[in-house]
Order: structure tokens, then sequence, then C-alpha cells
């Protein structure tokens, strides 16, 4: 059976699964594009630049644990993919990106938009290829999915000459396992390992377990669970474990980290064991690495050996699929109790809670946390919800409660601002029967706010608060913070976004008080078609707790109190 | 049982010289993404030599970098992550044997060829090419001994120089250190066996 190159990208995708894929044509991918005419059982997104179909991939692929698929073309559009390959890399999202390259006889020669898209792309992807002969296409697609979803999962960018799109060759289509000798993902761990970390945690009196996207990406939750309950263990998570373990777990105390609450990251300095499953100790976590958890023991457990002692030197560190790691652990350990920790944990919210912005007086103003708070309300618990990058990121990890896994959707490594947008027209193609929510700030949702006409062409029923505060607010609250208030560009206009969303054909609310917030929300749901709704909030409100950067875990900056006047914490 | 109110203690890192032997696959960028993988983790390559194998498709390179065990480990790890990598060997802790190759241009006129050549004949390096007025040399050592013999010669006056940076090999039939927890692919000697 004779196939160019260009039909063998999509014979290859149709047999590892894919049924939709977001790109955007050019000239250099343009035999691909045109084979995909006759391959009616992948839908093609076209967003409105690159960067959204890379951001959509990713998104698609969070949302459904699949390999997501971004196509773009040579030069401009392969770099356009860049911002989102990194994103993915960062939070290792599996994403496979077909580009068009020129033609192997002017590859070196500058050509017309020629671009070294394998060489800008090695720091960012886990691996790259450049195919120039039709017959390399098939295994290397192949490769590109196996290498992107195992192991630790990550981007993988496929380079595809013109010709080598248009070159005819038979298409045998091979099962057998891929064979890359120099590519092993299946680690695991050695049992002296277990023997140490059961060891350590039944000695341990005030352990803490610091669960990471980890438990997602490998379906541990279950598994998360049942340690918690055996052993009895505090939970805290990072920004992207958020929904490993329920939101409403009596065990679960939170996100920790710069934006943690300080009971979180108190018991976090304070505990004598940490726990770490699937995480990696970001900078954004830890604060200062000197002072952190300076009298835990810590054990490690994550499947790439590169991040053990990476940032925190480890007593013991556990390579492998975390829920194969997690079944063998719980199979052996013996339960624990541990009322005196947990309950002083608890207990440890108490004060602490009170300056949350919720339990403050109606001043008439609208804050973000009241929009969190009514969607956390309003929305059940499998709605998706996909942040972008600043102040409303922050506020919707601290007051939306997930209590399910890939509910929350958004950039914690990279910290890609514009990515809410795209990532949810992913996030939604793969979970068309779910609720999709777009959270973004003023700032972050102009930069990929062309996405609006992708909705529109898709038909997509997304559901976008925009929080407008006027300003780029966390670089706002960094320069009040720690740059004495001078706002060196962060004032920032923006469209009428009900006109904006309007001219797009689709429709637009504003809401800028607090007893219009729900119904906002509840008109908004279960529409056909994409609604924006601009929440008008408090121009210069700020993010607390806050670790300021650099600083001590638990040397964090709290929400200055208004009323009731109590005793401010130090 | 630990006490909470003492920071555990942890030795402060000795940093030294690191050499690694890496098998990769011979395929083309791969020696672009070894060092790019040094780049972007900011570690500082000392020397690197690159070469064919006995087996065809692996090639062999010797790196030598600045680091201590612990980073030198996660060096390692991270080497392992680059799919093209088949094997990576961490030759610091185990007997080897070090060489570097240098040719080195001296200048040499009649009056102080005698001399240049007594030094020559100490240090054991060879004369390849012989001019009216300089002379080039080859030698193979470790680096001190390199070292030592260009401080010699430096007087006379050096005119050029290269050279390749170091290879290493384990001594005897001694296994070389291989993280068990890393070790993942076949080495080439396996394809014999």
């Amino acid at each position: 059976m004779k196939r160019t190159g260009a039909q063998l990208i999509w014979e290859v995708l149709t047999r590892e699964g894919v049924d939709t894929v977001f790109g955007y044509p050019g000239g250099a991918i343009l035999p691909a594009y045109d084979a995909l005419v006759d391959y009616k059982n992948i839908h093609h997104v076209l967003t409105r630049h690159e960067q959204g179909a890379s951001h959509a991939a990713d998104g698609y692929a969070r949302a459904s644990g699949k390999v997501g698929v971004a196509i773009a073309t040579s030069g401009p559009g392969a770099t356009n993919l860049v911002t989102g390959i990194a994103t993915a890399n960062m939070d290792s999202s599996p994403i496979v990106c077909i580009t068009g390259q020129v033609g192997s006889d002017v590859i070196g020669k500058d050509a017309f938009q020629e671009c070294d898209i394998t060489g800008i792309t090695q720091p960012v992807t886990k691996h790259n290829y450049l195919v120039t002969r039709a017959e390399d296409i098939v295994r290397v697609i192949r490769e590109a999915f196996y290498v992107a979803r195992s192991g630790r999962p990550g981007p993988v960018l496929v380079d595809i000459t013109k010709d080598a799109q248009n070159q005819e060759v038979e298409f045998v289509w091979d099962e057998s396992p891929i064979e890359l000798p120099g590519y092993r993902p299946d680690l695991s761990a050695l049992p002296e390992e277990f023997d140490r970390a059961l060891q350590l945690l039944s000695e341990s009196k005030r352990p803490i377990i610091l669960a990471g996207q980890g438990i997602i990406m490998s379906g541990a939750e279950e598994e998360l669970r049942k340690l918690v309950e055996a052993a009895h263990v505090p939970v805290a998570l990072t920004l992207l474990g958020l929904g490993g373990l329920p939101a409403g777990h009596a065990c679960n105390i939170g996100m920790m980290g710069m934006h943690g609450e300080a009971w979180v990251n108190t018991a976090i300095q304070e505990a004598d064991l940490l726990i770490a499953l699937g995480m990696r100790f970001d900078d954004r976590v830890t604060g200062d690495l000197a002072t952190y958890a300076q009298n835990a023991k810590k054990i490690h457990v994550d499947i790439d050996p590169a991040e053990i002692d990476k940032n925190v030197k480890v007593d013991v560190g556990i390579v492998g699929d975390l829920r194969a790691v997690l079944t063998t652990f719980n199979e052996r350990l013996k339960p624990q109790k541990r009322e005196a920790w947990v309950s002083y944990v608890e207990q440890s919210r108490g004060e602490a809670e009170q300056h949350d912005i919720l339990k403050a007086a109606d001043d008439g103003m609208l804050y973000a946390a009241h929009v969190i708070d009514e969607l956390r309300k309003l929305t059940n618990d499998d709605a998706i919800i996909v942040t972008d990058v600043g102040q409303h990121q922050m506020w919707e990890a601290q007051y939306y409660a997930h209590n399910k896994p890939r509910t929350l959707i958004t950039s914690g490594g990279l910290g890609t601002m514009g990515f809410a947008l795209p990532a949810a027209i992913g996030a939604k193609m793969a979970c068309p029967e779910k609720e999709v929510w777009v959270i973004a700030g003023d700032g972050g949702f102009q930069m990929t706010a062309c996405e609006l006409q992708t909705c529109a062409q898709e038909g997509l029923d997304l559901n976008i608060a925009v929080i407008n505060n006027g300003y780029l607010g966390m670089v706002r609250q960094w320069q009040e913070m720690f740059y004495d208030r001078r706002y060196s560009e962060t004032p920032i206009t923006s469209p009428d976004f009900v006109k904006l969303a309007e001219a797009h054909g689709l429709q637009g609310a504003r809401v800028e008080s607090l007893e219009e917030v729900a119904p906002a929300v509840t008109s908004s749901q279960g529409q056909p078609c994409t609604i924006l709704t601009e929440f008008r909030v408090v121009p210069e409100d700020a993010v607390y707790p806050m670790v300021p950067s650099g600083k001590a875990l638990d040397k964090m900056i709290r929400r200055p109190r208004k009323e009731p006047a109590i005793r401010q914490d130090t | 049982m630990l006490n909470p109110n003492e920071p555990i203690q942890r030795k402060a890192p000795q940093r030294q010289l690191h050499t690694f032997a890496v098998y990769a696959e011979d395929k083309p960028g791969v020696l672009s993404r070894i060092t790019s993988l040094f780049r972007r983790r900011a570690y500082n390559i000392d020397s690197l030599t690159a070469g064919h194998t006995d087996v065809p498709g692996v090639s062999r390179l010797t790196v030598v970098l600045e680091s201590d065990d612990a980073e030198a480990r996660l060096i390692e790890a991270n080497l392992y992550k680059l799919v093209n990598v088949l094997r990576v060997e961490d030759l610091t802790h185990v007997a080897t044997m070090k060489r570097d190759l240098a040719l080195i241009k001296v200048k040499a006129n009649a009056e102080a060829r005698p001399q240049v050549m007594q030094m020559i004949e100490v240090f054991r390096a060879r004369i390849i090419d012989v001019a009216p007025e300089s002379l080039v040399l080859e030698i193979t050592g470790t680096e001190d001994k390199i070292d030592g013999l260009l401080e010699i010669l430096s007087p006379f006056g050096i005119i050029e120089m290269v050279r390749t940076g170091g290879v290493a090999m384990t001594r005897g039939s001694e296994a070389t250190t291989i993280h068990p927890h890393f070790v993942h692919a076949r080495v080439p000697q396996d394809k014999n066996s």
C-alpha cells in the first residue's frame, strides 16, 4: 500500500488513537494539510496563533491524560509553538508537535521560512526529531508518542521536511514494541529503599506528605488516600497537585509554598519527616533552601532520577512510577496513629483563617476571592478550571476547593501568561461533556484573546471569567511590596470585554458588585455558546499570605487585618 | 531518634574534577544535545572529547568537569535523560588511566635545539617535524606531565599548541561505577554476548 509521507503522518496519528489536533497551516506543512482532507476521523482545530495550538494540545493532554497534538508550519509557525512547548516541558505534559520544514535540499541555506526548530527546542523538549525521509515518518512519530507519554511525560517535536511529506513509500504498520536502546522509562525502586522509608515513617512523630502532580499523572490518587489514612499523615499539595487528594479530605491541609496558607508552611517547617511524592521542590514551594524544613528527614519519590537531590538533599530517594511505589509501600505499611500532630496542625489554622478576605466585613467592594468562592459554590466537582498566571491563579488555588484530579489546569512551572484560554479550548475538546471555566486576569487574557474566535468557529461553550483589576496584578503586588510602590508599566487598559466577546460572535457580561456574581455565573452555565464575564474587582488587592522570594517558608507576609481588629501575627 | 532542635549536619560538598565516559548513539545532533544539557544545567565543561567505538553506531565521549559527588550523580542522571545516551560511567573514584595528547610548535634555532631536544628526551615526547627555526613535538600523558613540559619549553618560545583534552579508561577488567538506578541500556561489549 503506497502512501505519501503526508498521509503517513495521519495514518500513524489515527493508529495512536488521535481524534483531535490543534494547528495552523502554512507552506512547509501544506502536503500534510492536503492529506488531512481525506482523514475525516481526525478533527483539526484551527487556532488563531500557533502558541494557541501548543497550549491547546497541552490543555487537552492535562484534561484527558492522553497525548495532545499540535501542528504548525516551518519558521515562524514552529517558533510560535515554542512557548507552549516550554510550558508543557516544565509541567511534564505529554504533547507531540509536528512541524513542517523546508525541503531537505535547502536545509542550511536560509531558505524562505527556514528555521532550526530542532535546535531551538532542544532544551525545552523531552526529545525531538528531524525527519528528511518518508520511510522514517512512521517509526519516528510512533517513537514520539511513546517518549511523550512514558516515564516522566513531556513534549516531543517532530520536524518533517516538505520533500519527506511528498515522497511516496510503502506503508507498513509495525506494532512491535518500540526499541530505543538509550531510553528505558520503567525504572523501579530498590527494596531496601522501601525498608528505609518505612522505618523513617514509623519513627516519625511529625511527618507531612508533600503531594505533587505526579499523583495525578500516574493515577495514584487512591493509593495516596490509602497511605494518608493508614499512616495518619497531614498532606500538603503543590499547585499542580491540587485535586490529587480531595480538598475536603480530613488530612488535606491545603496548598504549600509562596502563597500557601500559613499553617501549611509552618507545619512543613516544624515537621520531622517530609514525604515528597511526585513533586520537585520548586523554589516557589520551598522558599529559602537553607532554612527549609531543617529538622526533617526527607523521603522523595519521583519517576525522574534527576529530581532526587536536585534542590533538596534527601535521606531516601525512591525512583519509580508513583502508583506502583505507593502500592508496594501501602502493602507493607502498618497502620499508625498521630492524633497529637494531626490535631496540632489542624488547630494551627485557627486564627490564621480569620485573616481571610472572605471573613472580612463587607466593604462594598468586589474582591477576586468573592468571585472564586462563588464559582466554587456554583460548579460541581467535575468542572474543569483553567487558570492563567498571576494573582487570580493564586486566588483560584486558595479559594476553589478541587476535589477531583485533572480539574485544575494551570501553567505552574513556566508561569505562562496567555495559557488559560487556548488550554481551555484543548480541555473542552478532550472533555466536551464537562463544564469548563477559564479564569484569567485582564493582562494575560489579552495575550491570547484572539483564540475567542477559535471558540466561535468550533462552537465551543466555554465559560470565561476575566478578573479585571486594571493592573498586571502580581507584578504590581511585588512593586508595592518590594519596589516602594513604584508602579512601572503595571497599570494596563483593556478593551471593552463585553463588546470584544460580541465582536467574536460570543456573549459578554460585566459584573461590578458582589450581588451580581452568582447570577452572572449561573447565567453563563449551560449556555450553548462561549460567554465571557468580566469581573471588575478591587484594583490594588494583594495575594496573602506571601513568602517573599528567597525568604524562609514560615516568614510570610500576612493579610493586613481590618476588622474586627485583633493582634497581628508575626 | 532525631533531636528536633538540632539541624541535621551534612558534610560540605567537596569539589573535584570528575571524569565521565559517555556512550551515545552516533546520530546527528547528539553532541549538541549533550553540550546543550551541560549549558542548560550550568555545568562547566573542563574538557570534552568524542570518537567512535569498536561498535558501529556508538560513540564514546570523555567529559571532564568540576563538581562534587552529589552534583556528579545529577549530571549522570541528566545525561541518561537524553534518549540517545546509552550509558554513563563516572570514572572519578575508580582506578583509571587518563591521557591527554598535545602537539607543540616551539622555537628552536641551531643554538637552542640541543637544549630543547634534551627536555624532549626527559619527557618522552617525540619530534614529528623539524624546520630551521622550530620543532613540532608530540606528547601524550597526563595533563600534569604536559603542563610540566609546557612550562619547561616556554622560555624557548611556544609558537603554537593544540591539546585534545583528556580521554580515560579503567584499569584491568574491573567493572566501572555504574549507578544501578540509571543503567538501562545495552553497552557496546554487550552486543557481542
